[in-house]
């Protein structure tokens, strides 16, 4: 029960800097830390999404770049329509962030349930070979495509709008995404709770008990494939707006990896871990790529350190082993 | 005699040129607990693995009252009432022994999919569960990590799984494995009476356990079962005896 409590003690600081950092840089009139908030809680809303998948189902999928992408392509194209005033697909443009985003969830769902009803049908390896397949597919689709930018990708030359508020300005547009990184926690919590997370976290631990029960490991795992997928694409869509840019690096490998990263810097598995992950990333590429370009390397050792002595992560680190059912 | 609960008829499952179930044909009624004996080797497990599903047979059916399920899933068959247990103790390592028992309840039910309530505040499924590890003795034991337990406990907590899915009826895999005899007179005790809720098809290694238990023996040799019938008999028959009780007593 300690753990538990510490975990939660744990959160909340996390959740209260997470505000508070922005919301003095508002005070002080430091926009540049307010848009960096924003971007440790769009890519947390990605991880979330990914946690989904890889903490709680163990479905360790090196593709997830794909429905980040995906969800970024969205918005840049229902965006970009809407500037130019044409139809798409019949439909027309908008630039309006919350019917963008419905579309963004839908569309990397659907992909996700077509990716992950081939590559479930394997696992280990395979199956990190197989979702890196499908992303890097995704990948040269986006670049070779110049309808929308190709490999220069699709600029964003207004922000897409949200009701009530004047998303040009960094505090809005940090709302927005700290309320969805709110909700996207929120879900997670309550899918692990859920009789659904407890099959999910079955099928991770033991695939042959859970079956022997009656529990068919694939149908669940592709579901919960599928609401990880929207989740990422979400913040995909969310991550166009912030940065009004689009391109195939949003499909590369290397996102992919770097939304791994961030779940084992923070704790996989964990509520907060996403947040916690995306928090040390960002800010290891701000302050130590302000002293150095080879900040990776030092964010490899980090990396190693975790792996190699702090399995759970931050979370893990400082709360201890995750307390189950 | 009255219908069988399970039947299987002409099962045949080869792995190359051996074939390691060969005709196998065997019932198990209302009521009794049918053993499955024989030396290393002769096929047991693949055996157990073509009733739960786990593997495909060859040819041959297996039939669950009366039901063909030859070509169902593992999971199908067990929501259709195979309860069974696993030979080396397979149970979700973070999950404590309640959370493991209300999975299997949350399974019997079929209802996994629902995204909203909290599983641990639902106190139907909280209470069943916890009256089931009473009935195996592990009701002190609910809140423990199963990874934490002991042999013998997960031993028990495998059955108390088996008992939550409410089967038609049970496959258990060697569960005085690794027991004790104290352990295993626990466990004789509890499967006597486990056999009045359904009938439990047995593989077993400690013999004294199958012959005070079992009401018939098949006995299992090379993929064929050579002869089926009760204790006594199967002391008495001389195949048997020469194949391998004889090779046990040997040395």
């Amino acid at each position: 029960m300690d753990r538990l409590r510490k975990e939660w003690v744990l959160n909340a600081v996390l959740a209260g800097a997470l505000f508070a950092v922005p919301l003095w840089a508002l005070m002080s009139d430091e926009p540049f830390i307010i848009t960096l908030a924003t971007r440790i809680a769009i890519l947390a809303i990605a991880a979330v999404g990914l946690n989904i998948a890889l903490g709680l189902g163990g479905m360790v999928s090196f593709g997830h770049a794909l429905y980040f992408g995906l969800g970024g392509y969205v918005a840049g194209i229902a965006a970009h329509h809407a500037f130019h005033g044409t139809p798409v697909l019949g439909l027309p443009g908008t630039n309006q962030m919350l019917p963008i985003w419905a579309i963004a969830m839908v569309v990397s769902g659907t992909l996700a349930g077509i990716v992950g009803a081939l590559s479930l049908r394997t696992s280990g390896i395979f199956f990190i070979m197989i979702t890196l397949a499908f992303a890097q597919m995704g990948f040269f689709f986006t670049l070779s495509w110049p309808a929308y930018g190709g490999e220069d990708g699709l600029p964003i030359f207004m922000r897409n709008q949200f009701p009530g508020l004047n998303t040009a300005r960094p505090w809005d547009m940090f709302l927005i995404a700290y309320g969805v990184l709110l909700l996207s926690l929120g879900l997670f919590a309550m899918l692990r709770a859920a009789r659904f997370g407890a099959a999910l976290m079955a099928i991770r631990q033991n695939p042959d008990r859970a079956a022997a029960i009656g529990i068919s490991p694939f149908g669940i795992r592709l579901v919960g494939f599928i609401l990880s997928g929207m989740i990422t694409g979400l913040a995909g869509a969310m991550m166009a707006d912030l940065t009004r840019f689009v391109s195939p690096a949003m499909l590369a490998w290397t996102m992919s990896g770097e939304l791994i990263v961030i779940i084992i810097l923070g704790g996989v598995g964990r509520l907060f871990g996403p947040v916690a992950g995306a928090a040390i990333l960002v800010g290891f590429e701000v302050f130590f790529g302000g002293l150095t370009e080879h900040w990776q390397f030092w964010l490899g050792l980090v990396l190693l350190a975790v792996v190699l002595f702090a399995r759970g992560g931050l979370v893990g680190l400082i709360t201890g082993r995750a307390r189950n059912v | 005699m009255s219908e069988p609960i399970l039947a299987l008829s002409g099962l045949t499952r080869r792995f190359g040129a051996l074939k390691a179930v060969d005709d196998v044909s065997l019932t198990l009624v209302p009521g009794e607990i049918h053993a499955l004996i024989g030396p290393n080797g002769a096929g047991k497990t693949t055996l157990m693995g073509l009733i739960s599903g786990r593997i495909a047979p060859d040819s041959g059916t297996v039939r669950l009252v009366g039901q063909d399920i030859t070509r169902l899933s593992v999971a199908r068959r067990a929501r259709l009432g195979l309860g069974r247990s696993f030979q080396v103790s397979s149970l979700i390592p973070d999950y404590t022994a309640r959370g493991n028992v209300m999975l299997a309840l949350q399974a019997r039910q079929g209802h996994s999919y629902r995204f909203v309530w909290p599983v641990m505040r639902d106190r139907p499924l909280w209470q069943a569960a916890t009256d089931i590890l009473a009935r195996v003795g592990l009701d002190t034991r609910a809140s423990v990590e199963t990874a934490f337990l002991s042999h013998g406990e997960r031993r028990l907590l495998e059955i108390a799984v088996a008992l939550a899915l409410d089967p038609r009826c049970f496959l258990l895999d060697e569960p005085m494995a690794g027991l004790g005899s104290e352990g295993t007179a626990r466990m004789v005790d509890f499967l006597q009476e486990l056999k009045q809720q359904a009938p439990i098809l047995l593989v077993e290694h400690d013999m004294d356990a199958v012959f005070r238990l079992a009401d018939r023996i098949s006995v299992l040799v090379y993929g064929r079962i050579i002869a089926t019938g009760t204790a006594a008999e199967i002391r008495a028959n001389s195949q048997v005896r020469a194949v391998y009780l004889g090779e046990e007593a040997a040395p």
